[in-house]
């Protein structure tokens, strides 16, 4: 939409730091964020409202743990592993942990390579990143029928209060959904980036927007989202 | 235009195209691995009271932290961005501490009228 051209003049010398820029560019006239584009402005709007989802889920979560008489079931007890005979409390969770953190790593390196042009490279990461979002799907779905099979249920379980699975299920599945969009959104991009479509703004097939690097970019946000939500679970509901 | 972006990173103030050594992003990630292995420390070593909820929170603010601001790139962009996004979350804090009176509030009416029950 814009091209650098447009910003560049008057880019330079008028865009002032501090909390005096802040006001200067909300005051402005046209555009309030000058120096980031429309696409990952409205990026940003829609992380900051899922933001406001998650936090809504995680404040329903805090609101049932809080008001219960029942004791809450423990979780490093809960989500414990056996591993040849030895007891590893919260074992999956925290191997999902760092395999959620790699691929947010590999995921910044894609985006940095995608602005160096290296078309392999980026391919790679990007695809080095989906197959850590489907281990992490993978795993998920291996806690779930685990739990299940145990007797956990969104209306009941058998170590405690009874909206402990209700609140699990919604969290967690609510945040492996966002996971594995993530992954079919990293499967179609890698198959952009390896194809030229971002060297040649080659027009995507459902928008018809022209490709550009910076979509690299503005994926990459989402996909940091989904492991900054993880931090956030992981914290409030793993290990509180 | 993408040339004349790229041969002057150091004066040109933030253009839209990001540009970071590796070494900086591999940093961050050794990083994030520390944290996390130190919030899986707090349970392994089942730290308990206010040593464990501030160690949780401490480490995952860290960790949020560090991935807003150098994988989301928030730390290079324009104030007027970063303010537009990070505000507004303190509401749900305003929102934590209504439901945290009101869960009492419920948990007391359930002890005291439900005479202990569910």
């Amino acid at each position: 939409m814009n091209d650098t051209g447009a910003t560049q003049p008057h880019a330079a010398p008028t865009l002032e730091p501090g909390f005096k820029g802040i006001v200067r560019d909300w005051s402005s006239d046209q555009r309030s964020f000058k120096t980031a584009s429309w696409g990952k402005v409205m990026m940003w709007a829609f992380l900051l409202s899922d933001t406001f989802i998650f936090g809504c889920f995680l404040l329903s979560y805090m609101t049932a743990r809080m008001s219960t008489t029942v004791p809450w079931p423990n979780p490093s007890e809960v989500f414990a592993l056996e591993v040849f005979g030895v007891h590893m409390p919260l074992l999956l969770i925290a191997i999902m942990t760092f395999v959620l953190i790699t691929s947010s790593g590999t995921m910044a390196m894609a985006v940095n390579y995608a602005y160096r042009r290296d078309r392999k490279r980026t391919t790679m990461l990007i695809l080095v990143t989906a197959f850590f979002g489907a281990m992490f799907v993978g795993m998920q779905a291996f806690e779930w029928s685990k739990l299940i099979h145990e007797g956990v249920r969104p209306w009941g379980n058998p170590w405690g209060a009874d909206q402990f699975g209700a609140t699990f299920f919604m969290i967690t599945g609510f945040h492996g959904t966002h996971v594995s969009i993530g992954v079919i959104f990293l499967l179609i991009m890698a198959r952009k980036v390896w194809r030229g479509d971002l060297d040649n703004a080659r027009p995507g097939f459902l928008t018809g927007r022209k490709g550009r690097y910076e979509m690299v970019e503005i994926m990459g946000l989402y996909w940091h989202f989904v492991d900054l939500v993880w931090v956030f679970i992981f914290a409030f509901f793993y290990l509180w | 235009m993408d040339h004349a972006a790229t041969a002057t990173p150091a004066t040109a103030p933030h253009e839209e195209h990001q540009q970071h050594p590796i070494k900086l992003y591999l940093t961050v990630w050794v990083w994030l691995f520390i944290l996390s292995v130190g919030s899986y420390m707090v349970d392994i070593l089942q730290f308990q009271g206010l040593l464990r909820w501030g160690l949780i929170v401490t480490l995952m603010l860290l960790k949020a932290g560090l991935i807003i601001a150098v994988f989301m790139h928030m730390a290079w962009e324009r104030l007027a961005l970063s303010y537009a996004i990070l505000v507004p979350p303190v509401l749900i804090l305003v929102f934590v501490a209504m439901m945290a009176i009101e869960s009492s509030y419920t948990e007391w009416m359930r002890v005291f009228f439900l005479s202990g029950g569910t």
